[in-house]
């Protein structure tokens, strides 16, 4: 493999340069001129069934093209998520939405769609519309919607509000528990629902062409999307086609199909018309996902030594009015739980997921993994201060080792580099000094340092079978395209993609072109980028197209040179002996292809990787914090992320990647919640009162890597992805309970709730 | 209703009728396919719709079209010099990889050349001040702020020398 060292090179993004130059096209920047324009009527209730709806005054507006309500959408239930289809239907997405919905089941639920010639059109159509409600009470926490009386919010789905509930168990928990001088802790530890706030709003538009519904999609998954557009329209699939250009941030709330079916049809019921649906940012946050607030109920019983001997988890999952990802959130949580500690003797958990009638939370980076992490390694310290041991051994005593198998997914550790991970953290913040140093603090400044450490899949499997395609095609100079069904969301995709084709096929990096866009009838199948997958699955299929690249590029040189395709070689842009002797340059073997007299052929190589494999990546954050203990605010002077995420395939992009995460962590902890009013409706919905982090509420982002060679990547490499958002919020709580010696068990840790809690604990 | 403005965007003038209701980003956006104007929110909190006008960064989206009649607008289209070579910000944005999802880029990059114009050095700590009126949610920051940094040297350097 010629390009070999290729792979660990931090080349720049491919992408760049027409993302600074403003080159590079997003959704909306590709909607024609004169498209029409649709809005969204939102309920303004939150639990309640549209009794009438008036749209009179609004259809006759000049201007107005069309206006549908809930009562005149097609009765067809669909499910959102952006997970594979299932062939066995037990295991297929809850479908409980429809393109609008007369049961109101939160506060900005669909219930109309106006499209109109402008914008100002089409809000003021909206306006014009009247609405008359059934109200109910709503059910804005898990506690009301799991009350006896609660009215279930889709009886047709399940009777009570509990979507799903599920139990797992190892050991005898009540043989444990007996034990003798044990120390039992039991904690309730809550975080809150946060948004994606990807900077690019929802946006989609859509119009018909060539007997297709096309729509054009900030999506993270355009092949999963013609899928649910098909189901939600009641098309065959084949008669939808996705375009996903640039993307501006993802996180998840795009692993989700938001308002592309709602918008595909409006452009059909217009014969065609193209339609453009740009959702405000406010509608981004009040209905499109968020992260799911989780509840833990936590028992831990532990030896004097630090020795966890057993655990019993209860966790509940507040849902939202639709089922989106579901269940599946919380039930990685609890798995989670398992794998990141080992318990001596018994652990417990179960796990609920509850409608509520507030927004539907759906995918977020780390997929409940924030959640289980924040419980995890919130005991780890609770215990290690009763029982006053170090932070750090207590977690070596206790959490995954080499050799570790999840009982029930059977996924194995087949790389381990969190023990180096840790010692690394621990040299990087100087923590066994700094532990010191601020054990005895007095006055109203106070500092500490805290950890926490996690693991995390990589894909999905063996909850679905992981699948992905690629095709290469020799251009007529001998430089190659690559074609992908993975997306390109700002990761780095594409130019980690293009290093792998390289080392693959030994043609350099940058004779390789990718084709950025994602357009569902050209692109091979790719489920998308989730799960930080595709670096991983998506790499199996590169390699292995290139392997079959390389294959025709010799059998072809071999049949034009008259010699024997094994002995062949690719050096540079050159088909050379087995002695190294230059016989053929790629360039002229592809005029040849294409153009000789003799024997043409056009040589492209497609495969599809099924990947019935998964690893554990692994990582820590170090974060040391000053506290103002009267103003309840929490200055962060560092944060350290050490992650092993196995061989770094582009070491630059992976370090921009962490830093990402570890913003989103730093929002997570100190400063986003959101927040609903007791009608349910979202009170800081908005981008001034929501308060995700700038760069002055940033600290110094430190990060470094220890690299293990995971047998299973197919470069060595495992998730990377979303690993960096999940510690930070723990590692902080920690710190705060080292400065001050207050454990606060919910998020994020802003300073209403810590100025109540200093006070209650006389600190102030 | 319509209004004649006649203003100069990247180095070029123009005369443009535009709704008296529309907004800057709008126009540039619409009218003249800068399509690197992203529009965030369109209430002035993400900063994603900054461009420069008469050398100050201002949000876009809250500044009405026609208030630009007789101003100078600069957007991240305009900053390429004639023989192709980046500005030193763009340049610094790319060696950095200050760069991920690319939708907050252009904004910040115009905030970057009002800073980098200033002709003086800047702290870490004014640096973040400085830049506050963006939201970014992939990169924390930190490897813009490399960036904005390395730019701002290495101009200062240039025009020493």
């Amino acid at each position: 493999m010629g390009e070999e060292s290729i792979i660990g090179k931090s080349v720049p993004r491919v992408d760049a340069l027409d993302k600074v130059t403003g080159a590079a096209r997003y959704t909306a920047d590709l909607c024609p001129p004169g498209a029409l324009v649709a809005r969204i009527l939102h309920s303004s209730i939150a639990n309640g069934r549209v009794k009438r709806i008036d749209t009179a005054a609004a259809a006759a507006m000049p201007g107005v093209e069309l206006v549908v309500t809930c009562f005149d959408v097609p009765d067809i239930a669909f499910p959102t998520a952006g997970h594979p289809w299932s062939v066995e239907s037990a295991h297929q997405d809850v479908a409980d939405r429809r393109l609008l919905n007369s049961r109101v089941r939160y506060f900005g639920d669909e219930i109309a769609a106006v499209v109109a010639v402008d914008e100002v059109t089409a809000e003021r159509a909206c306006r014009a519309i009247e609405v008359e409600y059934e109200e109910y009470p709503p059910c804005l926490t898990v506690e009301q919607a799991m009350a006896a009386d609660a009215m279930p919010l889709h009886p047709e789905i399940c009777p009570s509000n509990v979507l799903k509930e599920h139990s797992y168990s190892s050991g005898d928990l009540a043989a444990a528990q007996a034990e003798p001088g044990l120390l039992h802790l039991h904690r309730v530890y809550r975080t809150q629902p946060v948004q994606h706030c990807h900077i690019e709003p929802a946006v989609s538009f859509a119009y018909g062409e060539g007997g297709k519904i096309v729509v054009v999609s900030a999506t993270q998954i355009p092949h999963i999307m013609r899928r649910v557009v098909g189901q939600a329209l009641g098309l065959p699939w084949g008669q939808v086609r996705i375009i996903k250009p640039y993307l501006g941030g993802g996180f998840g709330n795009r692993q989700d199909v938001l308002y592309e079916p709602l918008n595909a049809y409006l452009s059909q019921r217009l014969n065609g018309r193209c339609v453009l649906l740009e959702a405000s940012r406010e509608e981004v946050f009040a209905c499109t996902r968020q992260r799911h607030a989780i509840t833990f109920s936590y028992h831990a019983w532990a030896r004097p030594d630090g020795t966890l001997v057993a655990r019993d988890i209860t966790a509940w999952s507040q849902q939202g009015g639709y089922a989106s990802h579901g269940h599946a959130i919380v039930a990685n949580a609890t798995t989670f739980l398992r794998d990141i500690y080992q318990d001596e003797q018994a652990l417990a958990t179960k796990a609920y997921t509850v409608y509520t009638n507030t927004g539907a939370g759906g995918a977020m980076r780390g997929y409940g993994i924030p959640q289980g992490c924040f419980a995890a390694d919130c005991m780890m310290d609770d215990l290690a201060q009763a029982l006053g041991l170090d932070p750090i051994l207590i977690r070596e005593k206790n959490m995954m080792r080499p050799g570790f198998v999840d009982p029930g997914t059977g996924i194995a550790c087949q790389s381990y580099g969190l023990a180096d991970c840790i010692r690394r953290g621990r040299e990087l913040s100087d923590w066994d000094r700094l532990r010191r140093a601020y054990a005895q603090q007095s006055g109203p400044l106070r500092r500490g340092i805290g950890m926490a450490i996690f693991t995390y899949k990589t894909g999905v499997y063996p909850i679905s079978l992981e699948t992905a395609s690629c095709r290469m095609v020799l251009n007529q100079d001998g430089t190659l395209q690559l074609h992908l069904g993975a997306t390109e969301i700002g990761q780095g995709g594409d130019t980690v993609f293009l290093q792998m084709a390289s080392a693959a096929t030994g043609i350099p990096f940058a004779d390789i072109h990718i084709v950025s866009t994602q357009d569902t009838d050209i692109a091979p199948f790719d489920t998308g980028a989730y799960a930080s997958r595709q670096t991983y699955v998506t790499g199996k299929a590169i390699k292995k197209t290139g392997g079959l690249l390389r294959e025709k590029l010799f059998a072809y040189a071999a049949r034009l040179l008259g010699c024997d395709a094994a002995q062949l070689q690719l050096c540079g842009r050159q088909i050379v002996s087995a002695a190294g002797e230059p016989l053929i340059s790629l360039a002229d073997l592809a005029q040849n292809a294409f153009y000789g007299l003799d024997y043409s052929e056009h040589i492209t190589a497609e495969a599809t990787s099924h990947c019935a494999d998964n690893t554990f990546a692994f990582g820590c954050c170090f974060a040391e914090i000053e506290v103002d203990l009267p103003l309840g605010r929490i200055r962060p002077l560092k944060v350290i992320n050490v992650h092993d995420s196995g061989v770094l395939i582009n070491p630059q992009l992976a370090e921009a990647q962490v830093h990402g995460g570890q913003s989103m962590g730093l929002g997570y902890a100190l400063s986003e919640e959101m927040l609903y009013d007791e009608k349910g409706r979202l009170r800081n919905g908005n981008l001034l009162d929501y308060k995700l982090p700038t760069a002055l509420d940033t600290p110094p982002l430190c990060v470094d890597f220890v690299q293990t060679v995971d047998p299973s990547g197919p470069f060595g490499n495992k998730a990377l992805g979303e690993p960096p958002a999940i510690p930070v919020a723990p590692a902080i709580r920690n710190a705060l309970l080292h400065a001050t010696g207050v454990a606060v068990d919910e998020l994020p840790l802003e300073p209403k709730r810590l100025v109540r809690l200093f006070q209650e604990r006389g600190l102030i | 209703m319509l209004q004649i403005i006649h203003l100069t965007v990247n180095g070029r003038a123009q005369e443009l009728a535009v709704d008296i209701r529309a907004s800057l980003a709008d126009v540039l956006r619409r009218q003249l396919g800068l399509t690197s104007v992203k529009k965030g929110c369109e209430v002035g909190e993400c900063g994603a719709c900054t461009v420069l006008i008469d050398g100050r960064a201002v949000d876009s989206c809250l500044y009405l079209a026609v208030w630009a009649d007789g101003r100078e607008i600069l957007t991240v289209e305009g900053l390429r010099a004639g023989d192709g070579s980046l500005h030193p910000v763009q340049r610094a944005f790319i060696e950095k990889a200050a760069v991920q999802c690319g939708f907050c880029t252009p904004g910040i990059i115009m905030s970057a050349v009002e800073i980098v114009g200033a002709g003086r050095r800047y702290t870490r700590e004014e640096l973040r001040r400085e830049l506050s009126g963006h939201l970014c949610r992939c990169t924390g920051y930190e490897n813009i702020l490399d960036a904005v940094q390395q730019a701002v040297e290495q101009t200062l350097q240039q025009a020493s020398s």
